[in-house]
């Protein structure tokens, strides 16, 4: 089942694009961390494996197949399955600390997303009872994923590695996925985004979402880039609670950055759920139950910081918009 | 009997139908000058949309499909008027179709047009619309539309292209005379050198059998892929294995009421009450009214079985379109759509043209409605815990509207000076074939003018399209010219 949507997409322009996107990405991921903009550490010991992957990925070799990824240029023939876990005991949508949501920050910006974007987005939902939990909430990485079934040009497409990406060099702005995608994680260039001066350097690559372009979709990547350099996605760097964990189902290794975990048994111990799983969209990002009560919240402590795009404070008068109407 | 001879008849048909295309008066320039000026208003707030973006319209990421697509749904719906609703009256042999059969077709080859292009305006990069073709992908729904809708409008073209033939070839005899060089090489082009024989009555009335069969299935399909843009998502309202046929249905419905309405007025403009009688209107209207039952049906189905359950989001979707947000709207399709044009039918003294020319109205903007809360109330159920969004079309979104209506109106009012308005050929040979059967009915004389009786004594005598049946009586039809 998980085939059917696998758009092998290893035309000469992807293949071309995949060296300068790495150095690019580590380029962009120091300006960045150097900035202090997001001054977290980085988890070594658990994605030791995949750094080695990428290295091994850096060194000329011969190519796996027609596959997009560096990772896949290993004489390896095994795929990288992202996954993520995100333990809600774990997440107080950063009211312990007074901040907007860090991992949205982080997020935002990594990855310069301009007001109102946020890929990864805290909702609030009540809990029986009247208390509420937070739920941190990026694209779900769908296995049978709705937005990629209705595409009409392919401009939406799973990636061997379970990912779904989006190319903003080919979407047509339909905004069918937008109607087809269950968990509102797509977003839409209304106009032309705001862009930071970085901009003007980068080129754009799909697992980037970098820079974006007007009148196309964007959202979650999950940051299989810098997986691949052995690094967490900026929002599970961000998270001062390490309420994220990521890593390979292939390799049955995930990690927030403190603990490394054995996938499949951290998956089965804490009865991890995936959002409206009754719909059949078999999601890459697991929930841990819960409502902060880890890190002491109070589950009848409502509301949270609104979100914010640090970035955008020096683009004064910068053309945004809302999400809704 | 004093009833017209056959040739008499056909030749103040002739009149009738070939007048339009020789007489234009100073409100035609007006209306065309009013209609381009309308367009143009529409094309100036396009151009904003192309250099801004879709930031110019009400659409967000909440509720990210609006007025553009309510007018694609509902141009598509209308566009079912002509051929559906002319190829079932064919193959049905429905005698009294004739006189309408020619503005229905010509309605669904606008309509499509029209309706064609609004997905496109809808678009956020139609700098990169050739990628439907480049990287199409056929498991998209889209896909299926843009595959569906060219086929339809193809055949739509054919369809109303056929029994264009003859009129051409009447055109070319008749006016050529009378009008500019190059509308005469138009028609000596277009009719294809038809002569009248034999033969060529014969396959043209073979080609026309056939194409009024197959247009039947690929009109239905239209629609349904239509729904299925909707129905392949997973959103409350729309996740509706139903939604197909309530499409359809409401296709019909439309295009019926959009077919009453321009039959009214061209009726009245060209003065064709000679051959757009008032059982035109009422034969119509009880179909309109039949569809009020299905379409209500369709409605009490959905909402009785989901409200019976109430699962999921559907309490949310009840609520905006009862009492919410959408209730205005819903109110008034559910008793000025439903209830107020099947009463107007059902109730003697209202069974009047202007009673169906009430209820065409209705039904219009009733339709319109529907497809409006059935795109914004399908995106406005919240699908995560944020609160329900809005939607207001911006003046960027009216003005296109108005452009769509204006360039709809403005292609027919063209259609109008180039094509004859009747089939001539058909209405005429109706009319033979009625004076035919007359001394068989010595009981029941016939009015002069009055060729068109009931459907249901046409049901015991099929017509028309036995090629055996050209012989021409009158004897002065020009296709020895
Ligand atoms: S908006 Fe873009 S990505 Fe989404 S369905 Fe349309 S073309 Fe595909
Ligand atoms: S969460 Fe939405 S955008 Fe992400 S893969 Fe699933 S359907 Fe697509």
């Amino acid at each position: 089942m998980d085939e059917r949507n696998k758009v092998d997409r290893g035309k000469p322009r992807d293949r071309d694009n995949v060296r300068q996107r790495d150095a690019l990405s580590r380029r962009q991921f120091l300006k960045v961390a150097g900035a202090g903009a997001v001054g977290i550490a980085v988890a070594g010991s658990g994605l030791a494996v995949v750094t080695a992957a990428a290295r091994a990925a850096d060194k000329p070799g011969p190519t796996g197949g027609d596959h997009l990824h560096p990772a896949d240029a290993t004489t390896s023939t095994r795929l990288r399955r992202w996954a993520m876990v995100i333990d809600l005991r774990s997440c107080d949508g950063c009211q312990s600390q007074g901040t907007p949501p860090q991992c949205t920050t982080a997020c935002i910006q990594g990855h310069f997303a301009p007001e109102p974007i946020e890929w990864i987005q805290i909702y609030e939902h009540e809990l029986p009872g009247g208390g509420t939990q937070f739920i941190p909430t990026p694209c779900q990485q769908c296995q049978n994923p709705p937005c990629v079934n209705v595409c009409p040009v392919g401009a939406t497409w799973s990636t061997p590695e379970g990912v779904v990406l989006i190319d903003a060099d080919r979407c047509i702005g339909c905004r069918m996925c937008m109607a087809a995608c269950p968990y509102d994680r797509r977003f839409f260039t209304w106009t032309d985004p705001p862009k930071p001066p970085e901009a003007a350097f980068a080129q754009y690559h799909p697992e980037r979402n970098f820079p974006l372009r007007k009148g196309v979709t964007s959202k979650c990547v999950f940051c299989p880039d810098l997986a691949r350099a052995g690094r967490l996605p900026y929002c599970a760097q961000g998270c001062p609670n390490q309420a994220i964990y990521y890593g390979d189902l292939e390799e049955d290794l995930a990690t927030n950055g403190k603990d490394v975990v054995a996938l499949s048994k951290f998956l089965s111990e804490n009865q991890t759920y995936r959002l409206k799983e009754d719909l059949g969209t078999k999601p890459r990002v697991f929930y841990i139950p819960g409502h902060g009560q880890a890190v002491g919240r109070d589950p009848f402590k409502h509301g949270r910081k609104p979100t914010e795009w640090p970035w955008m404070k020096n683009l004064e008068g910068a053309k945004t918009w809302t999400r809704s109407g | 009997m004093d009833t017209l001879r056959i040739s008499d008849y056909r030749k103040r048909l002739e009149e009738r139908a070939l007048h339009p295309l020789l007489h234009t008066s100073k409100g035609y320039y007006l209306l065309v000058g009013f209609l381009l000026l309308v367009i143009g208003w529409g094309a100036f707030a396009y151009s904003n949309q192309l250099r801004q973006g879709l930031i110019v319209t009400g659409m967000r990421d909440r509720i990210s499909w609006g007025l553009y697509i309510t007018m694609f749904v509902f141009f598509i719906g209308i566009s079912h008027a002509g051929t559906l609703i002319s190829a079932i009256l064919r193959v049905t042999k429905a005698g009294w179709r004739t006189p309408i059969t020619r503005m229905a077709e010509f309605i669904t080859v606008v309509a499509l047009m029209v309706g064609g292009l609004m997905p496109m305006i809808d678009l956020g990069r139609p700098d990169r619309i050739q990628n439907l073709v480049l990287f199409g992908r056929w498991q998209s729904p889209l896909l299926w539309d843009v595959f569906a809708i060219t086929t339809y409008l193809t055949g739509s073209i054919i369809y109303l292209y056929l029994p264009l033939i003859p009129d051409f070839a009447l055109c070319r005899d008749r006016i050529a005379g009378k009008v500019s060089p190059l509308k005469r090489m138009f028609y000596r082009v277009l009719s294809l050198g038809w002569r009248d024989t034999p033969a060529q009555k014969k396959y043209l009335a073979i080609a026309m059998g056939m194409m009024a069969i197959l247009i039947i299935p690929v009109a239905v399909s239209v629609h349904t892929v239509v729904s299925w843009i909707f129905a392949m998502t997973l959103r409350e309202p729309w996740n509706n294995p139903m939604f197909g046929a309530y499409f359809v249905a409401g296709a019909i419905f439309s295009g019926m009421a959009t077919l009453i309405l321009l039959m009214a007025i061209l009726r009245k403009v060209y003065h064709l009450h000679d051959y757009i009688k008032d059982q035109h209107f009422l034969n119509l209207g009880y179909m309109l009214a039949g569809f009020t039952l299905i379409m209500g049906y369709f409605n009490a189905s959905e909402y009785i079985t989901s409200g019976y359950k109430m699962a999921g989001e559907a309490p949310f979707h009840f609520n905006q379109m009862f009492n919410g947000p959408l209730a205005p709207m819903y109110w008034f399709y559910a008793i000025g759509g439903l209830v107020v044009p099947g009463l107007i039918m059902l109730i003697p003294i209202t069974r009047t043209v202007t009673g169906v020319l009430v209820a065409a109205v209705l039904v219009n903007i009733a339709m319109f409605l529907e497809r409006y809360f059935i795109v914004v109330g399908g995106l406005r159920v919240p699908l995560m815990a944020y609160p329900p969004s809005s939607y207001a079309p911006s003046w960027v979104e009216w003005s296109v509207m108005a452009g769509a209506f204006a360039g709809f109106s403005l292609i027919i009012t063209v259609f109008v000076k180039v094509f004859p308005l009747l089939a001539v050929w058909e209405v005429a040979e109706h009319y033979e074939e009625e004076r035919i059967k007359v001394p068989r009915k010595e009981t029941e004389p016939e009015p002069a003018l009055e060729p068109v009786p009931a459907a249901r004594r046409e049901v015991s005598r099929p017509r028309a399209l036995r090629p055996e049946f050209g012989h021409n009586p009158g004897g002065d039809h020009g296709g020895a010219a």
